[in-house]
């Protein structure tokens, strides 16, 4: 009976571990952090692009409007890939896009710009790296999508493509 | 002379003070980038990583204890950014319980085994 009885929590523990270890097999084990949880977007003050002045905020992100905050540097391989793609939705009336330029040279940054074209409406200096930071961004290219009541509903990691643009397109719609 | 030694003694103590601050603050610092986990080279902490990440993790670590923020709201904050994950130390929640509590009940189903087994070594020699 006692014998039973061990044999049988041998085989129970020996069935946790495999079931255990079964799931683990079919979970990816690099991490990325959730992408659908709705955030507020952070309060900070960046450099301006163009105009080299600092602004908050507050006076980048109005309410009512659809934002896409696109994080891109020069340097980022993906970020000319999906550099099209922006134009194209920079064409929508209903939402603006905000780049910001991730720990970039600022001619490079330029001419990128002047040879890809400019999607942005405003486009904010990311020297060090720390504002992404406060989006909860990781790396580049990175993209939040920004609803009506200023906060971050979508956060898309990666370049973009055709199907995000398409649901980005159906979100604001 | 007198009053000039000891104006020296006491500008160099001062100093040493100073010195004194700047360690524990770094310290500190080191301890929380020891603590966050990189998620570009995962599996390595901020600390030890030179990824863009981690360096401007540095930055904003170093940023806001300048603020005066604790070591317990600098981690707060790096969850709401990131997820738990990033942090090596698993706080105690719902879905960590499991990992917190397990242990605990292995040592105690373990105590009991050899405590009952020494009881009946026991009570067989007698």
């Amino acid at each position: 009976m006692k014998n039973k009885f061990s044999l049988f929590v041998v085989v129970i523990f020996l069935s946790f571990c495999f079931v255990i270890f079964y799931k683990g097999l079919n979970t990816p084990n690099n991490y990325t952090p959730k992408v659908n949880e709705k955030k507020n977007i952070p309060t900070f003050k960046a450099k301006d692009f163009t105009s080299n002045n600092y602004i908050d905020s507050d006076k980048i992100f109005e309410e009512n409007t659809f934002y896409i905050v696109n994080i891109w540097a020069s340097w980022c391989v993906p970020c000319r890939t999906e550099h099209p793609l922006l134009m194209q939705l920079s064409k929508n009336q209903s939402i603006k896009l905000v780049g910001l330029n991730y720990r970039d040279n600022f001619n490079n940054a330029k001419k990128f710009i002047d040879d890809f074209g400019n999607p942005y409406s405003r486009i904010l200096i990311d020297k060090d790296g720390t504002l992404a930071v406060e989006f909860g961004a990781y790396g580049v290219p990175e993209t939040f999508l920004i609803d009506n009541n200023k906060d971050i509903i979508k956060k898309f990691v990666g370049p973009l493509n055709q199907e995000i643009i398409n649901e980005i397109k159906l979100i604001i719609k | 002379m007198k009053i000039l030694k000891i104006f020296i003694v006491l500008f160099l103590v001062t100093n040493f003070l100073e010195l004194r601050s700047d360690e524990t603050n770094d310290v500190l610092k080191n301890k929380i980038l020891k603590n966050i986990r990189c998620l570009i080279c995962q599996g390595q902490s901020v600390y030890d990583s030179e990824s863009e990440f981690a360096s401007s993790i540095k930055l904003v670590v170093d940023r806001k204890l300048n603020e005066g923020l604790k070591e317990k709201q600098i981690y707060q904050f790096l969850r709401e950014k990131y997820g738990d994950w990033v942090i090596f130390d698993p706080q105690l929640n719902k879905n960590t319980y499991v990992l917190w509590i397990l242990p605990l009940l292995l040592f105690l189903f373990g105590g009991a085994i050899i405590y009952k087994k020494i009881i009946s070594n026991k009570s067989n020699k007698i």
